[in-house]
């Protein structure tokens, strides 16, 4: 009986710890003036602001037209992408909701479903719903593209390739090129799936083509060690999308790749509202020994908690991350990076994988990333270092 | 066409869409005998977003515009909350209004009391706040009670929440618990392997290097006592450390090692080494084996705030799964020890399947093969 003596004084302790969720115990206060700003809503004033609020209006008057709600609905989605921000997600959700629940609705809406499914990493749902649209209408481009993407990030690369070929008969041919482009530069040809997408993005003026495109060439730039280049489609991609928090993020990964930390920190101070820019910086004021680190950790630290609370797995990633360099928990990290190398399979997954098994001094739990390297023949300048180490130990 | 595609190219490009926190309300609920006491916390901009904030339109909310709001909030939230002691519905109080500033920004937080008709048995919390706007809205519950702490998420799935506040409902947690780890002990047949290998000469003797049965009970009964005893104390030292974060093992190697000690167990019945002093390895590895219980542990998700609860239960479970064990074993072996089987079949051919049993899941787990399927 000792020992559940024994065991029981650590568990009582332990108890105690745990039973102080942080959430739940803030301290409400009463502000003593009218003119104090307590919320900063993101762009109400902004023309894409006011045009959501004039078709939410329209829609709001006709809720069962399918086709205000897919122009509504779209309409969140792209600002919920462009503002990297759940919310709109969950209002396209809302818009859709006559069609949520429905076997078959119509393509355009089995689309959007798609999309959001796959926000909320429901992959095998959004590919569902994709079939499904490509069933009922072959000729839909944005089908045939959202599924090639899903399809890449899982890493089934000869699947993804299958589904940009149509886009050269439905869509222009920089769309076609970028797609395949894309999926073929993770599958071993990353310098010529390079010098294709150059060569066709001369030709084409279509600026949301050339953002695609630009993104993708820095993506490619970056993984094959060119940072120059990288640099440069960055910065003409900011040309054609000033705001868009996506690119920012890649844009600060490759500066801090480059050594370049304290230039991140102007780039992102101001949005700390992402839980994804606010861990870059975070990383960034870690490097180069920001005095306030310490209440950047705090304020992600809460975010993890809080989407734990609600269950929600899609941050494993950037959780991973946080516990391997920010709290110093590579056991945990590895666990996090483990769990989320299941739903999906890009460098940035593989990256943190390796480093965390690396830290954890856990060789053998690398293996199935290492596998996965030799097999898609990935070309990652920034994976081979740890690979190296990896395979040393 | 075109059009479209020209929209959403880029849609399906990222697929960490997320960067925000989504939107989530906090509802903490205190109960003190029939009365209860509720703070929600909601975040200004879901209310803006439902029945509008910003007055002047500037993309500010300012405290005097929160506070000339406060009773249409009152009466936008309220009637999407709904708490019922048993059957009766519980009558709310006039709520007072603070702010808050949660990590993903500024709340509005409504403090009132509700009042039950009698103190309540089983509460029912029916939460309908923004899932017709946004369907990713969650309510976080804590319910808080005779210092006990409870959470749920309300969902559009799964709006109502029911807390038991009768001790049954701790109890059942524990019970959960005990079950899992019955189950589990009965089902990892490395853990009853290593066991009975080690139990297997029990009943026996060695003599001049000979194996004899032992003449009575007692002695049987104490070298199984230490054996098991010694395990139990190991594995529950090392299920605790694992379980409550304090120390921790590779996944791969603890399994390795789990079936490397099968493997020792068994070959010690074939060359004995450690006789009489079995109990010594039994401890040892069952360090071990604790490892391989925490990580099944740690797979079923333990609770947060009842870790002491489930932690005990599950340690329990894998006690009285293994007494159950060595309860049909023992005397099994004590009325066969004379017998040519146990003496010529159980004892060494036995031992040696159970080693190879043993070696190819050392091999399939040190090198991630897989063997036999």
């Amino acid at each position: 009986m000792r020992y559940l003596l024994l065991a029981f004084v650590i568990f009582l302790g332990a108890d105690a710890v745990a039973s102080a969720p942080p959430l739940f115990s803030k301290e409400p206060f009463v502000p003593t003036q009218d003119n104090m700003v307590l919320e900063r809503l993101p762009y109400v004033t902004d023309p894409a602001a006011r045009q959501l609020r004039l078709w939410r209006e329209q829609r709001a008057r006709n809720p069962s037209d399918p086709a205000l709600a897919v122009r509504l609905a779209r309409k969140y989605i792209e600002q919920g992408r462009a503002e990297l921000d759940p919310r709109y997600y969950g209002y396209a959700q809302a818009t859709l909701a006559p069609w949520w629940d429905m076997p078959e609705p119509a393509a355009d809406i089995l689309v959007l479903r798609a999309i959001i499914h796959q926000s909320n990493h429901n992959f095998d749902r959004a590919l569902a719903d994709l079939s499904l649209a490509l069933k009922a209408d072959p000729r839909h481009a944005q089908a045939w593209i959202t599924r090639a993407m899903i399809l890449q990030t899982q890493g089934e690369y000869a699947e993804a390739k299958r589904h940009c070929m149509p886009l050269l008969r439905l869509s222009t041919p920089l769309y076609a090129t970028t797609c395949m482009a894309s999926v073929a530069s993770f599958n071993g040809k990353a310098q010529q799936s390079y010098d294709l997408l150059r060569r066709s993005m001369d030709n084409s003026l279509n600026s949301t083509g050339r953002l695609w495109a630009l993104t993708v060439l820095a993506d490619i730039s970056i993984r094959t060690g060119q940072g120059r280049l990288a640099e440069a489609h960055l910065k003409e991609a900011f040309l054609l999308a000033p705001r868009d928090r996506y690119l920012l993020g890649l844009y600060a990964d490759f500066l801090m790749n480059e050594g370049r930390h304290a230039e991140v920190i102007p780039l992102l101070e101001n949005e700390v509202q992402i839980d994804g820019l606010l861990l870059r910086l975070a990383l960034a004021k870690q490097a180069i020994g920001a005095p306030d680190l310490a209440a950047r950790v705090e304020a992600l630290r809460e975010r993890f908690a809080a989407s734990r609370l609600r269950t929600d797995v899609r941050h494993r990633r950037e959780e991973a991350t946080s516990a391997l360099y920010l709290l110093n928990k590579p056991h945990e990290a590895l666990e996090l990076a483990r769990a989320n190398w299941v739903t999906q399979k890009e460098p940035e997954d593989a990256r943190i994988f390796l480093a965390s098994a690396l830290a954890a001094n856990d060789p053998a739990a690398a293996r199935p990333v290492l596998h996965w390297l030799t097999v898609t023949q990935l070309e990652d300048v920034r994976l081979i270092p740890f690979a190296n180490k990896i395979k040393a130990l | 066409m075109k059009l479209l595609i020209i929209c959403m190219a880029l849609f399906a490009l990222v697929t960490n869409a997320h960067g925000h926190k989504p939107s989530d309300s906090y509802l903490n609920v205190k109960i003190q005998g029939s009365d209860i006491h509720v703070q929600w916390d909601m975040a200004l901009r879901d209310l803006e977003y439902a029945i509008g904030l910003d007055a002047d339109n500037d993309g500010k909310i300012t405290w005097g515009e929160l506070r000339a709001r406060h009773a249409e909030i009152a009466a936008y939230a309220l009637p999407r909350l709904e708490i019922r002691a048993g059957d009766a519905p519980c009558v709310t109080g006039i709520p007072a209004h603070y702010v808050d500033n949660h990590s993903d920004g500024a709340y509005t937080v409504l403090r009132f009391s509700a009042t039950c008709s009698k103190a309540p048995q089983t509460l029912d919390i029916r939460y309908g706040l923004f899932f017709d706007l946004d369907p990713t809205h969650r309510g976080l519950l804590q319910v808080n009670w005779n210092n006990r702490t409870q959470t749920a998420i309300f969902s559009p799935d799964r709006p109502t929440q029911t807390i038991e506040m009768k001790a049954a409902q701790s109890w059942r947690l524990f019970l959960d618990f005990l079950r899992e780890g019955i189950q589990h002990i009965l089902r990892g047949f490395d853990h009853i392997l290593f066991l009975l290998s080690l139990l297997l000469p029990a009943v026996l003797k060695c003599h001049a290097g000979k194996w004899q049965a032992v003449s009575s009970f007692q002695p049987a009964f104490l070298d199984v006592f230490k054996i098991v005893t010694a395990f139990t104390v190991a594995h529950s030292i090392t299920l605790s450390l694992a379980a409550l974060d304090i120390v921790h093992l590779p996944s791969r190697w603890v399994e390795s090692v789990i079936a490397a000690s099968i493997v020792l167990a068994a070959m010690n019945n074939v060359y004995p080494l450690f006789d009489g002093r079995r109990w010594l390895v039994a401890f040892f590895f069952g360090l071990i084996h604790g490892f391989g219980f925490a990580a099944v542990l740690a797979d079923l998700g333990l609770p947060q705030g009842a870790l002491l609860r489930a932690l005990i239960g599950f340690n329990l479970g894998v006690e009285m799964g293994q007494i159950a064990i060595v309860g049909l074993f023992l005397p099994l072996a004590y009325a066969l020890r004379q017998s040519w089987f146990y003496q010529r079949v159980a004892l060494v051919p036995g031992s040696l399947l159970v080693a190879a049993i043993g070696f190819i899941w050392w091999v399939e787990r040190m090198f991630d093969l897989k063997l036999f399927s």
